[in-house]
């Protein structure tokens, strides 16, 4: 029913961005970023928020874009993994999954890469258990998660660096 | 190093800096890693519509009437198609499915309509508008049911709800009986489970103005899939072109044509506009098929001396509504009972039965998990029958290298007596194999061999540790089920010293692309930034077979670097001209010309190839193709040949915690060891073994995908466990390097290998923990804690020590 209800004004930050663009108010903010915004990276996996494949960055803390309506992100900042690229630069998260190995199909990198990043902000220096409880919430099929989770521990400050 | 037999195998420069082995990121890995990557759900073309099917969600049922009109009257609804609409062209397998159900649906998951529409919004709500009405049969949920006298007849071409038997047999099974020390007999069942892809399935169909279609396809094997469909949708297959965009995960999911496929070209034809369909998790889960349950029964025995006899091997599968290529994995099957170790004597009956359930198509490994489940795990309980350790029973019986199997495989490398020792080492075998076998008296079931002193103090605690083996046995260059099972590259020199390598096979995240281009720039000395793959688009790559049997590395291997070797030799011809000296006096390293044995530089390989393209006596550009049909032959009508040009071996070793009181296992431990001829990327092929092992804890633990009354339970990943990051067991990998003489550089394939032999591996660790054997999968907490209360009261009621369900008997 999307094409039959009035869509509203919502007015946020995107990737550093100021972004204005009218929604319904059922889009979710997956829906938004995909579809109004073309910022294909983030990923839908399941639509339920059971296998992270959305995360996004919204206000500093990962979320499941799926369950996160678009109007509830009104003045909001919002970082995806596209914003992560800064003049064609890999982030050292994206360089570290690549070197690593950590990347299959690719399904479940970006969002594995959001929730590496809002981990990472959090504790720069985390454990291996620290790593692991933090993308537990992000399915991979065809990694087995043992080189995202070291590709992250390369990045833990005062860890090791190496594959 | 030994040298194999073939030169063909040797890379050029191996003394020097060889890519061959080293870690190599993805090639691909940098578009994935930014989000750039534009996957099928990514794309859009200029008016594209957006197709919506409606599942029938009856498992068994009479289509009466379809009322279409309150879908069609909706604003921005472009197309509404049912089975009237089309050309009703039986596929799959057993040729017992069409796109769209006219008569009656057999399964839940049968496409009853369809719909295109303006937005997907619109396309769901057209959906739910369609009226259908049914008249409900009698459903058929188990192959039980289907035979039993008087049971509904599910497709009225097969009266027996039987449409495929397999039989095979080598040696003489009686035989084998008499010459038995012990037999050991019981029953494995397996479970359904889902390949789980994070991506979901979609296609884009997009005619143009003469009719030709273009689909946007996330198929494994695009050749044939292009055959296929164009029989399914009536076009001819000269006027299809199949591009495959990045595929989010495999697994041998994409490789059949689905009926999601051609529903989505008959609306792209009655709209004349693009349509893209892509399924929600909730359908991928019901309808797309799963990895087929089996239900396996295995008699076999040994010698005293623990020698193998005889395999007896009955098989009953579930084939559900229609017949994708579950059916056949039985062919796979029996490839592990008749040649997984040497054994004399081995005879295998399959039934295939129709029910109501959802059906089963191709899953990494092909029906060869099953069947090593049901191996592996009576393997240990002849060794427990015999007192012998599972390890020596296992190398006793190992296959040999330039043996040819019962069932006329020919072993032109075998490393499974390395593997089984590598793993066993690394594993620290034989201390944790006494250390933990007097655990078992703190469940107070004792299991073969006998309870020796434990050196285990805490035996009050309710968690006890095992430690347990299996290994595997696959094809490892491909199975030649189709009259060709090649591939085919064409490889493309610029001026400047780039090359552009067109080839049919496809990559899936595996990562053969990079594997590709590490071999071809291994064959031109060229950096490997200099090599683009293209691999995606059937009017532009010559043919593959596709994406299954494990094969891409050795199948588009071997024709990647033997078109790279021609191009080579030109290059060097032209070069021995330019610089007046003779071909062998030249090599190729890192973008130039060099001399040997100095190893320098005399001209780069981009005025090379310039010199030619502008030379004057002749103009010259440097393209060469290669089609590489491995050396395997078709199975005979008994199934015997050698299908494959060599094949893979592994040991996995696994060590667990299961806790008494929760039935709770854990995984702390595997231990990997694969021959795998030669390690081409270690990186990916880490990946491979690291991401088989995480799927195959899944298969034994965790997963299933819940049928009951032939409707499924479990469609979400809430309900659908697969493993996560704290899952994760500590994880010790190895390869053994045979070489090959047949293989590119001497490697065989990996894809399939390293899940087969993860769950048999963990049920043996179980049962070397607690004495009980659990022969059904998966071993979820409450199947565990049941058998073992169920082991409980056995011992408490006969004072004896069941410690497994097996029939067993001894001869004297």
């Amino acid at each position: 029913m999307q094409d039959l209800i009035d869509k509203l004004e919502l007015a946020f930050t995107v990737n550093g961005e100021r972004v204005s663009v009218r929604v319904a108010p059922q889009a979710t903010l997956l829906e938004v970023l995909r579809e109004d915004l073309e910022l294909t990276g983030t990923k839908y996996g399941c639509g339920e928020g059971e296998c992270g494949a959305c995360s996004v960055i919204l206000d500093g803390k990962v979320v499941n874009s799926c369950l996160v309506l678009a109007l509830e992100c009104e003045g909001s900042e919002i970082l995806t993994v596209e914003g992560l690229t800064a003049n064609g630069r890999l982030h050292p998260i994206q360089k570290a999954f690549v070197d690593h190995g950590a990347v299959q199909c690719g399904f479940c990198t970006p969002g594995m890469i959001m929730a590496s990043y809002a981990l990472l902000e959090e504790n720069p220096s985390p454990t291996e258990d620290e790593v692991k409880r933090a993308l537990e919430g992000n399915l991979c099929r065809c990694t087995g998660y043992r080189k995202i989770v070291d590709a992250v521990l390369s990045l833990a400050r005062g860890g090791a660096s190496d594959a | 190093m030994p040298e194999p037999a073939s030169d063909v195998a040797v890379e050029p420069g191996t003394e020097k800096k060889t890519l061959i082995g080293k870690r190599i990121p993805k090639l691909d890995a940098p578009e994935k890693a930014t989000g750039l990557a534009r996957y099928l759900e990514d794309l859009k073309l200029p008016r594209m519509l957006y197709g919506k099917i409606l599942f029938a969600g009856r498992p068994h049922a009479r289509i009466l009437d379809i009322d279409t009109s309150a879908a069609k009257a909706m604003s921005g609804v472009r197309a509404v198609i049912t089975a009237s609409d089309i050309e009703l062209v039986p596929f799959g397998y057993g040729r017992d499915n069409t796109a769209l159900k006219k008569d009656k649906v057999t399964c839940v998951r049968d496409e009853v309509a369809a719909v295109a529409a303006d937005t997907p919004q619109i396309a769901a709500q057209a959906i739910e508008r369609i009226r259908v009405t049914y008249e409900d049969l009698p459903v058929v949920t188990s192959p039980e049911e289907a035979l039993a006298d008087g049971a509904p007849i599910i497709h009225s071409k097969v009266p027996d709800n039987t449409p495929f038997r397999y039989d095979y047999s080598h040696g003489d099974v009686e035989r084998g009986i008499r010459e038995s020390d012990v037999i050991v007999e019981d029953t494995y069942c397996l479970q359904r489970v889902a390949h789980c892809c994070l991506g979901t399935s979609g296609i884009i169909a997009d005619f143009d103005a003469q009719g030709r279609l273009t689909v946007h396809s996330l198929t494994q094997v695009p050749f044939l899939y292009k055959h296929d469909l164009s029989r399914i949708v009536g076009i001819a297959p000269e006027k299809i072109r199949i591009i495959q965009p990045p595929i989010g995960g495999g697994f041998g999911s994409k490789l059949d044509v689905h009926p999601f496929e051609p529903i989505c070209v008959f609306l792209a034809r009655k709209t004349s506009r693009p349509v893209r369909l892509v399924f929600t998790r909730e359908e991928e889960f019901l309808a797309t098929p799963t990895r087929q349950p089996m239900v396996i029964h295995l008699k076999s025995g040994a010698r005293k001396d623990g020698t193998f006899t005889f395999r007896d091997v009955g098989m009953t599968l579930d084939n559900g509504g229609h017949t994708s290529w579950g059916a056949t994995t039985p062919w796979i099957s029996m490839r592990t009972f008749s040649s997984l170790y040497r054994v004399p004597h081995v005879r295998q009956h399959v039934d295939v039965i129709y029910t109501n359930n959802i059906y089963a198509c191709a899953f990494r490994g092909y029906g060869n998990p099953q069947a090593t489940f049901a191996l592996e795990s009576q393997v240990d309980q002849l060794a427990a029958e015999l007192g012998m350790d599972p390890l020596e029973i296992r190398l006793r019986n190992a296959n040999q290298p330039g043996e040819t199997t019962g069932q006329g495989m020919v072993l032109s490398t075998c490393g499974l007596k390395e593997c089984l020792e590598t793993a066993a080492r690394n594993a620290g075998w034989k201390e944790k194999q006494s250390a933990v076998s007097g655990q078992r008296s703190a469940l107070g079931a004792t299991a073969k061999p006998p309870d020796r002193q434990s050196s285990i103090a805490n035996h009050q605690s309710s968690v006890v540790r095992g430690i347990g083996m299996a290994c595997l046995f696959h094809v490892g260059g491909g199975a030649k089920i189709y009259r060709s099972d090649g591939c085919g590259t064409m490889l493309k020199l610029d001026d400047f010293g780039g090359v552009t390598v067109l080839t049919g096979s496809s990559e899936i995240g595996q990562g053969s692309e990079t594997v590709i281009a590490q071999m071809v720039a291994q064959e031109l000395g060229l950096p490997l930034k200099n090599i683009q793959v293209i691999n995606n688009d059937t009017s532009l790559t010559p043919w593959d077979v596709g994406v299954h049997a494990s094969r891409t590395t050795f199948v588009a291997g071997n024709s990647a670097f033997r078109a790279a070797r021609e191009a080579r030799g030109k290059l060097l011809n032209a070069a021995a001209a330019r610089l007046k000296k003779k071909p062998e006096e030249l090599d190729l390293v890192e973008g130039n010309v060099v001399e040997r044995p100095s190893g320098e530089p005399l001209e780069s390989i981009g005025k090379i190839i310039r010199g030619l393209h502008f030379g004057r006596a002749r103009n010259e550009l440097i393209m060469t193709t290669h089609f590489y049909e491995p050396p395997s032959t078709p199975p005979d009508e008994k199934h015997m040949g050698n299908i494959s040009p060599c094949y893979a071996f592994g040991t996995h070793v696994a060590e667990v915690e299961v806790d008494l009181d929760t039935g709770v296992v854990k995984v702390l431990k595997m231990c990997a060891a694969h021959d795998v001829g030669r390690v081409i990327n270690r990186l990916g092929i880490e990946g491979q073994v690291e991401g088989g092992i995480a799927q195959g804890i899944g298969y034994c633990l965790c997963e299933e995908l819940k049928v009951e009354a032939a409707r499924v339970l479990n469609p979400t990943f809430t309900d659908y466990k697969l493993v996560t990051t704290t899952d994760l067991p500590e994880l010790n990998i190895s390869f053994v390097e045979t070489r090959d003489p047949a293989g590119p550089y001497g490697a065989k394939g990996i894809g399939e290998s390293p899940l087969i032999p993860v769950a048999p591996a963990i049920a043996n660790a179980v049962f070397n923990a607690t004495g009980v054997r659990i022969t059904e999968l998966p071993l979820t907490p409450e199947r565990v804690l049941m058998k073992l209360n169920q082991a409980r009261a056995d011992r408490a009621t006969s004072g004896d020590s069941p410690s497994t369900d097996a029939k067993r008997r001894k001869k004297g």
